[in-house]
């Protein structure tokens, strides 16, 4: 990070932002989509998926939102999930800030705003590959990321209005099929060495569930579910 | 239908919790270091809260008894299958739609 001698091959310009940013769009747009189409059918308005959209910018936490808001969850337990769920991002901002230290702070705060899993992933991927990030394309990245985001959120909460009785055609079942696509994409990073602790520590996370089912409510069993399956895995990795 | 000031205010609020994580690091990351613990703590999150929330979608806790809810099983296998076989997100998520409706069709 320090010291850098190679010749950047990639140059900092806000265009060129734009272009490596390209090939995430595909991304965005069907989960932006289907998170419009998903807030619809948890009694969302497209106002409120706009919104989201702008103010939160986070795929899994908007859907986590939607899940909470129908299970009527009360607003500190919807606040701290969302919290704990997008903890992740400070791992990642804490990779990728390094890079950006001779910047002033409020290109900081802008850099780290706009920061997403995959911005995250291209940055990193760019960083390997570079040694160095730039700012104007770290902001055309980021820039470009946000706004497919919030447009395509906005047109599948109009494209949801659409459908009729959407429980019928198992529209409500979307929510839970995004976080198994998502469960499935997350297991498929760790390194295979690590996945069968990861498997037996889902099995014990499901016994801990039906076990705090008895006691608390749904979203609080989320929560101290995770947080034991975590403590667990740390215990208990080699 | 538009939005209530609850509403607003719990967005708001969620975007607080959302934003402060990722910028803390870009503001004072010049000379902090996390424990290692917690770092390795925080990597399982991802994985927990996910399956947490797939796994609540099996359970009916409406009766006396915690039971399993076989629709939401039933559906849970070929949206897991598809997953795994395409690992994307949008197919997955047309897969679980049309097997969840299928079911309800049928049954």
């Amino acid at each position: 990070m320090t010291s850098q001698v190679e010749i950047t091959k990639i140059p900092d310009t806000f265009w060129q932002g734009v272009r490596d940013c390209i090939p995430t769009l595909l991304g965005y747009i069907s989960i932006g989509l289907a998170f419009g189409v998903v807030g619809i059918a948890s009694n969302i308005s497209v106002l409120e998926i706009f919104l989201l959209s702008v103010l939160v910018y986070a795929g899994s936490a908007q859907f986590i939102f939607c899940g909470l808001y129908v299970a009527g969850a009360p607003v500190s337990a919807v606040i701290i999930t969302i919290f704990v769920v997008n903890l992740r991002h400070f791992l990642m901002s804490l990779t990728i800030a390094p890079y950006f230290t001779r910047y002033s702070t409020l290109r900081n705060i802008g850099f780290g705003t706009l920061l997403t899993d995959e911005t995250f992933g291209v940055a990193v991927a760019t960083s390997g590959k570079e040694g160095r990030l730039g700012g104007r394309w770290m902001d055309g990245l980021n820039v470009t990321a946000y706004s497919a985001w919030i447009l395509s959120c906005t047109i599948g909460g109009v494209i949801g209005q659409w459908l009729p009785n959407p429980e019928k055609w198992g529209m409500d079942y979307a929510l839970v099929a995004m976080f198994i696509a998502l469960l499935v994409l997350t297991l498929g990073n760790v390194p295979k060495t690590k996945l069968m602790h990861y498997i037996k520590l889902i099995g014990c996370l499901a016994v801990i569930m039906y076990v705090l089912l008895y006691f608390v409510p749904g979203h609080v069993a989320v929560l101290i579910a995770t947080m034991t399956m975590a403590t667990i895995g740390v215990v208990t990795e080699k | 239908m538009t939005t209530t000031t609850a509403m607003v205010l719990l967005i708001l609020g969620c975007a607080l919790v959302t934003w402060l994580p990722r910028i803390i690091p870009f503001v004072v990351v010049r000379n902090i270091k996390m424990p290692d613990v917690v770092l390795r703590w925080l990597a399982y999150i991802p994985v927990g809260i996910l399956s947490a929330l797939v796994i609540e979608g099996l359970f009916d806790t409406e009766g006396e008894y915690v039971a399993i809810d076989w629709m939401s099983m039933a559906a849970l296998i070929p949206t897991l299958l598809i997953a795994v076989w395409t690992k994307s997100l949008s197919k997955t998520v047309v897969a679980g739609v049309v097997t969840m409706a299928a079911l309800r069709y049928i049954f």
